[in-house]
């Protein structure tokens, strides 16, 4: 009989969690997302540029991981992931060879030259899509209308914009609409036309402790509240909270791109503190800035702060007591 | 002195972008086109073989104390004479390099070349090291402006050379594309000087 004793330190018990397993889970919570929009625009397009950008994103991390000697870490799911959520944030209409240079921008730029997964300190699907959108503006600013399938160069928050630059107040028949927002009825990206198949998935995945509640609920209730309080100053000139909530990327991002795990800060109270910097910056930046949407830029910037927000709420040691005098 | 070595050193080995890290304000700001990067590269290759030349032979005779305001004197005087020779023959260079050419007063290959060569070897080598450095930082301003020239604007030394069906990526012309294309540049030339 084996009489020796083994001694190693904790974690004794592993609960079998791995990358590949909390991908899928996020793949899964996209689900309802991507049939909503397939029926929003039709099933070739948008089929295409998504699987355009996976494969952009998972043929450019193999080849740099091959060239490089470094194990190819495909299989984990994390570069299909990124392609998914790149194509959520394109035009369903984007020309193939965009659609493939933003999952190669994705990979190489926002994650490989860092050191790959889990070194990356920016969201590389948003990479992806800044690298786009500052390269391509006019390709990436050019929308379909759900349903009708109709070409439109406007999204309602570039609309709104537009009419606010002009006139000074939102035109009516944009407040009309409001309604069908709800529902994915405007141009828009392919994965922010509903705000409730978004919302759907992003509960899937807090009730699989994939993702914790704080940054999705700090950065919805700051714009929110920010933008209620310019609302109830001047109603005719800023658009309701509402409108804010459920167009643009906001739902997408608030649950899918601020909660990744390597960008975001890893204490509860930082993850506070970054949704609602994601939340102000984002209504700040749709309502002063130069361009009609903030969130990518508002998250990105807030990654960049990600490593001071951690320094500054690390928790205090059990015990500890601070000496006084 | 053997100037093929010496030619290599100032484009490969000690390449002042590339390798030694100097100089970096002026190859992001003026390598948005193959022209700017030439104009920009010809400019401070004047006046760094003019100045290494005068520095070199008044080595002797410049106090050490004060040897870094005696440096900038010099190179400032012949940055005046470049500044004025553009904006009178060359005036739409002068106005795409803008304050880029006064401000080689201050770039640090000039002053850098100044102190760790022109003001301690021999007036001949310290212009041979004018002439190698001045090429490497042309070069080096030339590859980096024909990649942000290329891709941001689909064509080479202002020639469309990608035909009209290509749509250029802006991103490369503009400011965050001079930082993508260094490192890159940079990068490649490490892994290629770790193989050897």
């Amino acid at each position: 009989m084996d009489k020796t004793l083994y001694i190693s330190s904790s974690p004794h018990v592993h609960e079998g969690g791995t990358t590949a397993k909390a991908m899928r889970d996020v793949i899964y919570a996209l689900l309802p997302c991507v049939a909503l929009w397939i029926y929003s625009f039709g099933i070739i397009k948008p089929s295409v540029v998504m699987a355009l950008c996976i494969i952009g994103c998972m043929a450019s991390e193999a080849a740099w991981e091959k060239v490089r000697g470094l194990p190819i870490t495909i299989g984990d799911g994390s570069a299909a992931m990124t392609g998914i959520l790149l194509a959520l944030n394109m035009p369903p209409n984007s020309p193939w060879w965009m659609a493939l240079l933003g999952g190669v921008a994705a990979i190489v730029i926002g994650k490989q030259v860092f050191g790959g997964l889990g070194y990356n300190p920016f969201n590389p699907a948003l990479i992806g899509r800044t690298v786009l959108l500052i390269s391509f503006p006019v390709q990436m600013t050019t929308w379909m209308m759900p349903r009708t399938h109709e070409i439109t160069s406007a999204t309602p928050l570039s609309d709104v914009k537009i009419a606010v630059g002009l006139t000074g107040n939102i035109p009516d028949e944009i407040k009309a609409q409001l309604g069908s927002v709800l529902f994915g009825g405007f141009g828009g990206q392919l994965g922010v036309v509903s705000g409730f198949a978004l919302i759907a998935g992003g509960c899937y995945l807090i009730y699989r402790k994939v993702i914790t509640w704080h940054i999705p609920v700090s950065f919805i209730g700051s714009a929110f509240v920010l933008s209620a309080i310019f609302w109830a100053v001047n109603s005719s000139k800023y658009p309701s909270p509402v409108f804010h909530l459920f167009t643009g990327g906001l739902m997408l991002g608030a649950f899918f791109m601020a909660t990744d795990w390597v960008t975001t800060p890893i204490t509860p109270k930082g993850m506070l503190i970054f949704g609602a910097g994601c939340g102000i910056l984002t209504i700040l930046i749709r309502l002063f800035g130069g361009y009609p949407e903030g969130v990518a830029f508002s998250i990105l910037l807030m990654n960049s702060a990600t490593p001071i927000i951690d320094r500054l709420t690390m928790p205090k040691k059990f015990g500890l007591v601070t000496q006084k005098g | 002195m053997n100037p093929v070595s010496e030619l290599k050193r100032g484009i490969w080995t000690e390449n002042a972008v590339l390798k030694l890290g100097l100089g970096l304000c002026p190859a992001l700001a003026t390598s948005s086109s193959v022209e700017n990067g030439i104009g920009m590269g010809v400019a401070a290759t004047f006046v760094l073989i003019c100045s290494n030349v005068v520095i070199s032979a008044m080595r002797k005779i410049i106090p050490s104390k004060v040897r870094i305001p005696a440096f900038i004197v010099i190179i400032a005087s012949f940055v005046t004479v470049v500044d004025l020779v553009m904006a009178g023959f060359l005036p739409d260079l002068h106005k795409a390099l803008g304050i880029f050419i006064p401000l080689i007063v201050v770039n640090c290959i000039i002053l850098g070349r100044a102190e760790a060569y022109a003001s301690k070897n021999a007036v001949l080598s310290s212009a041979v090291d004018g002439i190698v450095m001045g090429i490497g930082f042309t070069v080096a301003l030339v590859a980096i402006a024909s990649v942000r020239e290329i891709l941001g604007n689909g064509s080479f030394f202002g020639i469309n050379i990608l035909g009209s069906g290509f749509v250029p990526m802006l991103l490369m012309i503009l400011p965050p594309g001079a930082f993508l294309a260094i490192a890159f540049l940079l990068a490649g030339m490490n892994q290629v000087s770790a193989e050897k």
